[in-house]
């Protein structure tokens, strides 16, 4: 086992006014032949501009102040740190003997041109090969990452592949010349759980193969527990910790990943324990409001659908139909949390935005008791449906786009009682509480978004949210985009909220844990339809239909004792003509849900009468 | 693509007759036409030849009869005094102020508005792509800041101003005297190899001219577009690929930049031949914008109309061009259509 690649006290500066900024200061590590070395840290711990540096694409306001990067490739030892960026040593090496794969993508890869020139077009500039030559091994290379028609698929475009797909030409495109060291900038972050775990089981193959190294970026413990070889921890662009994956996971050394491993929620935590967030964060919490109690649940979803029509550009052709969600039903008690569990595709946000009233459903009804009694909210108009829109609320995914960049936070936190018809005077109030409730100093209220962290941005987003008093939250994804040293404090904070207000919480996600950490019910979506659901206990400990234990299998777990089972995960399990009998559906077909045990149900094949015959 | 390509003319030609009928209204808006105010005139001076004449022609013409007849006979679509001729029969109507056909009077001038307005369309992009892409590449150094600069002078001079300046200036330095498309001698001889010379040199300032405005409108898009470009990951990807930096630069973010340009050929035909107005004037140049001015003044209905219709027609060519060739470029769109 040799060192491929030594960084020795590598220092990076920003120039940014008023002084210059170091991203790095003075960072030395080693990434040894043929294993994979996880880089662990925070945004702004300097893990991504240590990847840009070895490959000498930093951006153009950042320069290599000093140090080295010592890359042995052959008999002879060059310093990248020294090469000229864009000289012909240089370029050789990029692509060729160190190769990167990004965390999006969609956007890595061009939309204008095949994904078969785009993989052999580095066979062309490093080896001269011509295009047919390039197109037999880009074929080849296809082959390899998985693509289930790679001749097909040297002519698709990055916009006709799923995420994972892309992903995978990706990777074919960075391997395609055995290089001797690859760079993976979070590389499966923006993927589903399941694409995730097919994906890391692919790098793991490939690497058994060609025996390179990898330098795996990520901020997730789990895929570190999964991959890694040996694990570096970045904190504020200094190493703290570094070794083999043993000895770092089960004993942490530095605080910091001490911290880290109790601020993600996972599956073992004890019922009722809370994360602890790295940075506590103080809110204050007005005391508890007592609400009457419903008789009924708040919000009941009752057996909607919603069929999407792609428009098509022939003149003789019947537009497709897409049928988005199938025979949905869900009911919320109020004061409780359901989540809503899918991959990207399983029609969960289009049931979220049917609750928001933001779509129609075509068939079915959404029924919401505001203490007056269950009405349908489609049915709504009028000074009705203004109040409806007043006791629901959103918050968003992305906090950075969901802020008006050009709004003061308070301005932001008024619009929606400004809307409401609250007063001037009670709104000036109101804005300090709210900004106290989400842990955020009142001195805040006259800066602008970009003046906050994403954490920050998403407290202002809840505290907007909950400006008018709403009943029931719609959290969309609401931690997914941020830093995880971040996340446990968001969700800490919506669970102190829900206590304190008796709010109804619907939480849409694709990542189990945190629905885990969150929810009292769960539903499990896929392909438009509800295939489980649960109380939380009940469906992550005995979870019954086959797509729900995919997905719980495809989650990397922390702890080095639950290793991932590459093989199970390998195989398609949205796909429900392949479901294992008797949950297997035909084409078209519906199937029953059944319970199985108290509050437990589950989709069967088979028509009703069947299953009650 | 067939049917695409079949669709989108079938919607042109609707278009058209949209767009006729409303150039037509226009046209008839103010009150009266050429030939009454004529009549008017020649009443007031008692030429009574004169004024039989201009009945006669009246009469010929059918405009005595209600407007939407006589938009029908302009279309080609109901018979006048001698049978069906209009414009769908090639037949384009009578100047009444140059007493010609306007065939006979537009003539030379369509094909020299276009070979003007396409030289300068050509300079434009043959001058603004480098400089942009130049910009872009240096952005925030001197060589930026100066043609930044230059970009933002060409901007703000007006065209005629520049027209005059140079027009001054060549004549006193160099004897030259760049008034009209070729020298007057030559202006109606027959096409000769002569002649071709003398207008491509007399091509040179017009173009200057009225390429300039457009050049520094797109050096500025462009270079916004680019930086845009250039700041996205792709752009990362292939440099980490390996891919020397120009080949990078024109390969990804380049290409990516291109399809606003693309979609906008549909509008810089028709805004080159409004705009050149004035520097057509100043220069007296033989192209449709001056007679344009001077038929919308006169109420010379046909000539205004059929100029009017040109235009209309060159914008929808244009932009079947600029999708077509969308399509071509961006696979996405392609992609679209199916």
């Amino acid at each position: 086992m040799s060192t491929l690649l030594s960084i020795r006290d590598l220092a990076i500066t920003f120039r940014a006014e008023p002084k210059p900024f170091e991203a790095l200061h003075g960072l030395s590590l080693d990434v040894t032949r043929g294993r994979t070395l996880a880089l662990v840290g925070e945004s702004g711990s300097g893990k991504s501009v240590t990847a840009q540096a070895i490959l000498r694409i930093l951006p153009p306001s950042a320069a290599i102040t000093r140090g080295q990067i010592l890359f042995r490739d052959g008999a002879a030892e060059v310093d990248i740190a020294r090469l000229p960026v864009e000289g012909s040593a240089m370029r050789a090496i990029r692509g060729q003997r160190i190769a990167m794969i990004f965390q999006e993508p969609m956007t890595c890869l061009s939309p204008l041109h095949t994904i078969g020139d785009q993989i052999g077009e580095a066979l062309r500039i490093h080896i001269g090969a011509d295009r047919r030559e390039a197109d037999v091994r880009t074929q080849e290379a296809l082959a390899r990452v998985g693509f289930p028609d790679p001749k097909r698929a040297l002519r698709t475009y990055p916009f006709e592949l799923s995420g994972g797909l892309r992903q995978r030409a990706m990777i074919a495109m960075a391997l395609i010349l055995k290089p001797a060291l690859l760079v993976a900038d979070e590389p499966t972050t923006a993927l589903d759980v399941t694409t995730q775990a097919q994906i890391l089981a692919l790098l793991t193959r490939l690497q058994e193969e060609t025996g390179m190294a990898i330098l795996l970026i990520t901020h997730d413990l789990g895929v570190v527990a999964n991959v890694a070889h040996d694990v570096a921890v970045l904190y504020r662009g200094r190493l703290v910790e570094s070794g083999p994956r043993e000895a770092v996971m089960r004993a942490p050394g530095h605080a910091y990943l001490r911290a880290l491993v109790h601020a993600v929620p996972r599956f073992d935590m004890a019922p009722g324990e809370r994360l602890t967030p790295i940075r506590p964060a103080q809110a204050e919490i007005p005391p508890v409001r007592v609400r009457a109690p419903l008789a009924g649940p708040i919000l009941q979803v009752e057996r909607v659908s919603k069929t999407f029509t792609l428009r098509s550009g022939r003149l003789w052709q019947k537009p497709r139909l897409v049928h988005a969600v199938s025979d949905v039903s869900l009911s919320l008690a109020a004061g409780q949390t359901l989540g809503l569990v899918g991959e990207s595709g399983s029609g969960k946000t289009t049931v979220s935005k049917m609750i928001m009233r933001a779509l129609a459903p075509d068939s079915g009804r959404i029924l919401f008791d505001d203490g007056s009694g269950p009405r349908d909210v489609h049915g709504l108009s009028g000074d009705a449906l203004f109040a409806y829109r007043r006791t629901v609320q959103f918050v968003f995914q992305d906090p950075y786009a969901s802020l008006d960049p050009r709004m003061t936070v308070r301005q932001i936190l008024s619009e929606p009682m400004e809307i409401h018809g609250v007063a001037v005077a009670k709104r000036k109030e109101r804005c300090r509480a709210l900004m106290a409730m989400v842990g955020l100093e009142a001195s805040g209220l006259g800066r602008y978004p970009h003046a906050f962290s994403g954490g920050q941005r998403q407290r202002i987003g809840i505290a907007r949210a909950l400006a008018v008093e709403p009943r029931l939250l719609v959290l969309d994804e609401p931690v997914s985009a941020l830093d995880v040293s971040v996340q446990a404090q968001i969700l800490n904070l919506l669970k102190d909220l829900q206590a304190a207000l008796g709010l109804s919480y619907l939480i849409v996600s694709h990542n189990l844990a945190v629905i885990d950490y969150m929810a009292d019910t769960i539903s499990v979506m896929c392909r438009g339809r509800i295939v489980e659901e649960a109380p939380r206990a009940a469906l992550f400990r005995r979870p019954v239909h086959p797509y729900t234990r995919a997905l719980l299998a495809a989650v990397p777990d922390p702890s080095l004792d639950h290793p991932l089972d590459f093989a199970a995960v390998a195989a398609d399990r949205n796909d429900p003509t392949r479901w294992e009998a008797p949950y297997r559906l035909q084409p078209d077909e519906a199937g029953t849900m059944r319970a199985i045990e108290p509050g437990h149900q589950v989709r069967f094949g088979g028509a009703p009468e069947a299953v009650a015959a | 693509m067939i049917a695409v390509i079949l669709r989108r003319i079938l919607t042109m030609a609707a278009t058209l007759l949209v767009i006729s009928a409303l150039v037509f209204i226009i046209i008839k808006l103010p009150p009266g036409d050429y030939l009454t105010n004529r009549i008017m005139e020649l009443r007031a001076t008692g030429d009574a030849s004169s004024v039989a004449k201009a009945e006669l022609l009246i009469k010929q013409y059918g405009l005595d009869r209600p407007v939407w007849q006589q938009y029908l006979m302009w279309i080609g679509v109901m018979p006048g005094s001698v049978g069906f001729s209009g414009l769908l029969q090639g037949d384009w109507g009578w100047s009444f102020e140059y007493d010609k056909p306007v065939a006979d009077v537009v003539g030379d001038a369509l094909w020299l508005t276009l070979l003007i307005n396409l030289t300068a369309v050509v300079f434009v992009h043959l001058v603004a792509i480098p400089a942009a892409i130049y910009s872009a590449t240096h952005r925030n150094t001197f060589g930026d800041a100066v043609v930044t600069l230059l970009g933002y002078v060409g901007l703000a001079v007006p065209g005629f101003l520049l027209a005059l300046i140079l027009l001054f200036y060549a004549n006193r330095w160099f004897g030259l005297s760049i008034g009209g498309l070729y020298d007057s001698a030559l202006t109606n001889q027959p096409w000769s190899w002569e002649k071709i010379r003398s207008l491509l040199g007399h091509l040179i300032v017009p173009t200057l001219v009225i390429g300039l405005g457009g050049t520094a409108a797109m050096i500025r898009r462009m270079r916004a577009n680019l930086l845009d470009e250039l700041a996205k990951p792709y752009t990362v990807t292939a440099r980490a690929k390996g891919l020397p930096p120009v080949q990078a630069l024109l390969k990804y973010p380049f290409r990516m930049s291109l399809n606003p340009f693309v979609a906008d050929i549909g509008n810089l035909l028709p805004h080159l031949v409004s705009g050149s107005v004035l520097v057509s004037l100043v220069l007296s140049l033989p192209t449709v914008g001056p007679l344009l001015l001077d038929a919308l003044r006169s109420q010379d209905q046909f000539m205004a109309g059929f100029i009017l219709m040109f235009v209309a027609s060159l914008t929808l060519v244009g932009m079947l061009i600029s999708d077509l060739t969308l399509v071509w470029l961006d696979p996405r769109i392609r992609m679209g259509l199916r």
